[in-house]
């Protein structure tokens, strides 16, 4: 047993030891919101190098955008009609904006749940953490979907790029009121924390000034949001004084510009922020602690966090060759790793709701059925803690920074019997609209991960190894078999039997004697606090 | 780096020292816990289910004496010799296994009796499909996802889990020991038995054990996760300090069956008031080698029969010297009795209908009806037909052990069945008549049973709101309400007879992430 976490000596050296099921589920689980059999398969076949080139290859977008599905006999959206997306319409109004906002999240469960075989959405959901806004409080929805398409366009990117994209992004000005930062009444809210949550951090040598975070807003004065949902730069409102920082930024001065030229300093402050070493190192241990695992001591600093914000620096600050090297490294690899992250509730449904591959109503051609059903899961993810798109606050959630729980923040005598709640009810009753339903469906998942499911050892070996990470005790195995496969008989031939049976006649009766054994085994799976790992 | 751990709990129940070392008493001093707990005025009535794995024999266990030559001819490979079965006391048609000392003593005392040819008609052969016929209490050609049990304690506590537990019922409703949770106590919404997440956590419980974790990084969560789950499930405090409160039982013999009744023994003494306990004992599938052919008596079968009978008169004298007797009952029973004829494997192949005991003080000793009729010579294909139905036994324990109404019954067996006179009538009194009832639903129906209209009432605490309409066997067949509703508030919906069958059929609400269910009676 450990007492406490440990951390392996293993280093950023590409990991050449053997590529099987457990390598590939561990990436996966990382780099996706969880895996099909058909996925592991997939990349099993590839081998690690194709593998990782794949799942950091991320093309161009082509997702169906969020649709009006709120009209009512109660309600109706002026400028939208149903079925029709309401991206490119600008209003204000409250209640269209909130119906807008909740017709996101439902869209976005289905981008999720749809995610190609790359690192995309799992990135973006990592970018639009650490930039945290809340929907809520940017309340506009066109704007919501645009502030989040920045991580999706560049996930994968230019980070440097994508902080100067966040930085004017209309959402982020109203989240942190950047239009309201003027020369005579500066807002230091961004200037803030552009630095200590976006860029250089807090921790270790970052040991920027007040005065810096005044400084900075100064040189954002100007900034604001037009009629139509764009940032503009009002050189009237900019503070044209000569802006000079602290040691920490080698005490540079920007220049004060006037006109247009105002909006350069903007360029210039983020060329010296990034000028210091802080920043690679700030987001490189924030990236290690979402794919690896939270704890970070000398060791990992020294042999993870600083070399890999080396290569993130020598690379102007690309995201690609930081992810390419720890994903491929023998240290991501190191058993000490494997299972060690508690899921996130994301993490926990998404992943439950791929590895049974459970199929909604289309999103666009049945988009009515489809965004009612998934508004049962976006409930479910509020329920257990981890709101899409609405964090607690600009920090993003704890679980992804808070010392020293981290993502054990996520499970507690609430949350634990709701996740467990979720996977029993997908198992027992699922979600039902419009005669569409939503539920596992056992038999299949058997054959989908077992070659030989009539096998009662093959089936418990494979759905052990599909579904948790963790090693399970051959004696827990063994009763499970008898207790629940075999209904207490000593005698494979009986599963094997009514497995058989069932597939050469498969009545309602044969049907249920094996649907309601795989149910309860499948229960209890999920119901084993290793479930809550990956 | 120093690193401290804080347990967090959003029901604020614990004081952080308090956890390392013993996560067990985390919680004990919360109010909840205490409630009712070791009470010494607990009256309420317990069934301790004993379920035998693999088809008892029952030609083998209860003996025809009345026909002993047409029995030793069908099994003269494994027929007991005359003057070895043991005899009751004024029953001499019927006598029981040599090894079953234990039980001619109960049935002497009067706390055993024996119940014929239980079973159904047309069984199955299956194991499988027989055990999901018990458990369920369906017909042989019906499929049933409930448990009969199950069924009786929705009724019995209609919204459980939701609220639960609470201060009137902090404990469990149900407990299985030894195996995990079966159809038998499945309700329509959730399985009403405590589902301890590993066999053998449920003895490292008792103990105060941990099981082992990696030492790796995935095992270290793991213990916290472990931790979580366990101030989570408030059930395994109780049952920690009911079980730590008996320090006196008797001696019990030394194999699983009776390590299991020991546990039970004392979490009904100390203070539970869980109503259902289900043990096993498996190993009864006896195709082969059920007997030492020298001498028919011993071997496998023998076995089995002494753990049973003597596991099961520990427990009974358990109650008695914990002076909880009144109030506790047991039955067995076996998926289905075996051939009347042995094979030459020197076993027996899956019957049909096979005797069951009941035991306690407060059942009525004897043998209810008569013995298996044999024929002269047996074929292979011969069978024990049933006597009792199986669902009549149980609706002797519903109506005249947990005093359940006669309207009630026909919620829970979803037909009518007669009762046998196997527990002493004083028991459920005139007055304790309908004692048990529905309380504190969600849904509420007036009139059940109805015929051509019945208004249904639900109670939701807004947002997505499902009403939904399932036959008896648990398939939706219509969505009555659905709806997303701003506020909380009660509702109503009138569903009218038309088109429905007579039968029992369920509501159920769904509300967000909750679930209700209420059974209806279309007359």
């Amino acid at each position: 047993m450990s007492l406490a976490p440990q951390t392996s000596v293993l280093g950023l050296n590409p990991y050449k030891g053997n590529w099987t099921s457990l390598q590939v589920k561990h990436l996966l689980n990382r780099a996706l919101f969880g895996a099909k059999a058909t996925d592991i398969e997939y990349f099993k076949n590839k081998g690690l190098t194709f593998s990782i080139d794949e799942l950091l290859n991320v093309q161009t977008i082509n997702i169906p955008p969020p649709l009006n599905d709120y009209n009512s006999t109660t309600f109706t959206d002026p400028n939208v009609v149903l079925g029709k997306t309401w991206i490119n319409d600008i209003t204000t109004d409250g209640t269209i904006n909130s119906y807008r906002r909740n017709s996101y999240k439902k869209w976005l469960i289905n981008v999720w749940l749809g995610q190609e075989r790359n690192i995309r959405e799992k990135l973006s959901l990592f970018w639009s953490n650490h930039f945290g806004t809340e929907a809520d409080t940017i309340v506009y929805g066109s704007m919501i979907y645009s502030h989040h398409q920045i991580f999706r366009n560049n996930c994968v990117g230019n980070f440097k790029q994508m902080v100067r994209l966040v930085t004017t992004d209309p959402g982020m000005l109203r989240y942190l009121n950047g239009y309201l930062n003027t020369k005579t009444a500066p807002d230091e809210n961004y200037g803030r924390e552009l630095q200590e949550l976006f860029t250089v951090g807090k921790q270790g040598g970052a040991k920027y000034t007040e005065d810096d975070v005044k400084n900075a807003a100064k040189v954002l004065t100007g900034w604001k949001i037009d009629a139509n949902f764009n940032s503009v730069f009002d050189a009237t409102r900019h503070d044209t004084t000569n802006k000079t920082f602290s040691s920490f930024y080698k005490g540079t001065t920007v220049i004060g510009k006037t006109s247009a030229n105002g909006a350069l300093e903007t360029d210039e402050l983020l060329n010296m922020i990034f000028q210091n070493t802080e920043v690679a190192k700030f987001i490189c241990r924030k990236l290690y602690r979402y794919f690896v695992y939270y704890y970070i001591d000398d060791n990992i600093e020294n042999n993870i966090i600083t070399p890999l914000s080396n290569i993130f620096i020598a690379n102007n600050y690309e995201i690609k060759p930081v992810l390419k090297t720890l994903l491929s490294s023998e240290h991501f690899y190191d058993t000490l790793y494997i299972g060690c992250q508690i899921k996130s509730p994301i993490d926990h449904v998404l992943a439950f709701l791929k590895q049974f591959e459970i199929t909604f109503p289309d999103a666009v051609t049945d988009y009515a059925d489809s965004y009612y059903l998934y508004n049962n899961i976006v409930n479910q993810l509020i329920s257990m803690g981890q709101n899409p798109v609405d964090p607690p606050n600009v920090s993003g959630w704890p679980a992804y920074y808070q010392t020293p729980e981290f993502n054990e923040l996520w499970i507690n005598a609430d949350t634990l019997p709701k996740r467990n709640k979720f996977t029993d009810l997908m198992l027992e009753t699922g979600y039902t609209r419009n005669g569409k339903k939503v539920i596992v469906n056992t038999i299949q998942f058997a054959k989908n991960v077992c070659p030989n499911p009539s096998d009662p050892n093959a089936l418990i070996e494979s759905v052990f190894s599909f579904l948790v990470s963790t090693e399970i005790a051959a004696s827990l195995k063994a009763s499970l078999k008898t207790q629940i496969l075999l209904s207490g008989q000593t005698t494979d031939y009986y599963w094997t039997d009514a497995w058989n049976t069932y597939n050469t006649s498969p009545t309602t009766i044969n049907f249920n004697t094996v649907n309601t054994r795989l149910k309860s085994l499948l229960k209890y799976i999920m119901n084993l606090p290793d479930y809550q790992l990956q | 780096m120093e690193r401290r751990k804080f347990i967090r709990n959003s029901l604020a129940l614990v004081a952080p020292t308090m956890i390392s070392g013993n996560p067990i008493h985390v919680l004990q001093d919360h109010p909840l816990l205490n409630t009712a707990l070791l009470s010494t005025s607990n009256t309420d009535k317990v069934l301790v289910i004993v379920q035998l794995n693999g088809g008892n024999d029952g030609l083998n266990t209860v003996i025809p004496l009345s026909n002993y030559d047409n029995y030793n001819n069908a099994r003269t490979n494994i027929a007991l010799p005359e003057n070895k079965v043991l005899k009751l006391m004024g029953n001499s048609a019927t006598g029981i296994h040599p090894s079953m000392t234990s039980f001619q003593n109960m049935f002497t005392d009067g706390k055993l009796n024996i119940v014929q040819s239980v079973g159904y008609p047309q069984p199955s052969f299956s194991h499988f499909r027989a055990t999901d016929i018990w458990m369920s209490g369906s017909d042989s050609d019906q499929y049933l996802n409930t448990g009969w049990a199950g069924r009786f304690l929705n009724y019995n506590y209609p919204n459980y889990p939701d609220a639960y537990p609470n201060s009137t019922n902090p404990d469990p409703i149900a407990i299985q020991i030894g195996s995990l949770s079966t159809l038998t106590c499945q309700g329509p919404a959730v399985n009403m038995a405590l589902s301890i997440s590993d066999p053998s956590s449920f003895y490292n419980l008792i103990e105060g054990t941990d099981a082992a974790t990696a030492n790796t990084n995935a095992g270290y969560e793991l213990s916290f996760i472990r931790t979580i789950a366990k101030q989570t499930n408030q059930y395994t405090v109780r049952i920690k300090k009911a079980s730590d409160s008996v320090t006196q039982q008797v001696t019990y013999p030394n194999n699983s069956l009776a390590a299991q009744l020991k546990i039970v023994a004392r979490l009904i003494k100390g203070g539970l008031q869980t109503k259902v306990y289900m043990v096993n004992y498996g190993g009864f599938d006896t195709h082969s080698g059920q007997v030492v052919t020298t001498d028919t008596t011993t071997g496998t079968h023998a076995n089995l029969l002494k753990v049973l009978s003597d596991s099961i008169a520990a427990f009974q004298s358990d109650m008695s010297g914990l002076e909880i007797e009144d109030r506790v009952i047991g039955m067995t029973y076996s998926e289905f009795g075996r051939r009347i004829k042995s094979n030459a494997s020197g076993g027996t192949d899956h019957g049909a209908a096979a005797p069951l005991f009941l035991f306690g003080k407060n059942v009525r000793g004897g043998v209810f009806g008569d013995n298996p009729a044999i024929p002269a010579s047996a074929t292979s294909n011969d069978n024990v037909p049933y006597q009792f139905d199986f669902r009549s036994v149980y609706n002797t324990i519903l109506q005249n052990w947990f005093c359940v109404s006669s309207t009630a019954e026909i919620e829970i067996l979803l037909k009518q069945f007669p009762t046998i006179p196997l527990i002493n009538a004083s028991v459920c009194g005139i007055n304790d008549k309908n004692s048990v009832f529905a309380k504190d639903s969600l849904i509420y129906n007036y009139p059940n049973p109805f015929t051509n209209m019945t208004k249904i009432e639900f109670k939701t605490s807004g947002g997505i709101t499902s009403l939904q309409l399932l036959n008896g066997e648990g398939t939706l067949i219509q969505i009555l309400v659905e709806a997303n509703y701003s506020f909380a508030g009660t509702n109503s919906y009138n569903l009218y007879g038309t088109g429905l069958s007579a039968g029992v059929y369920y509501i159920r609400l769904q509300n967000v992430d909750k679930t209700y269910i209420k059974a209806i009676v279309k007359m």
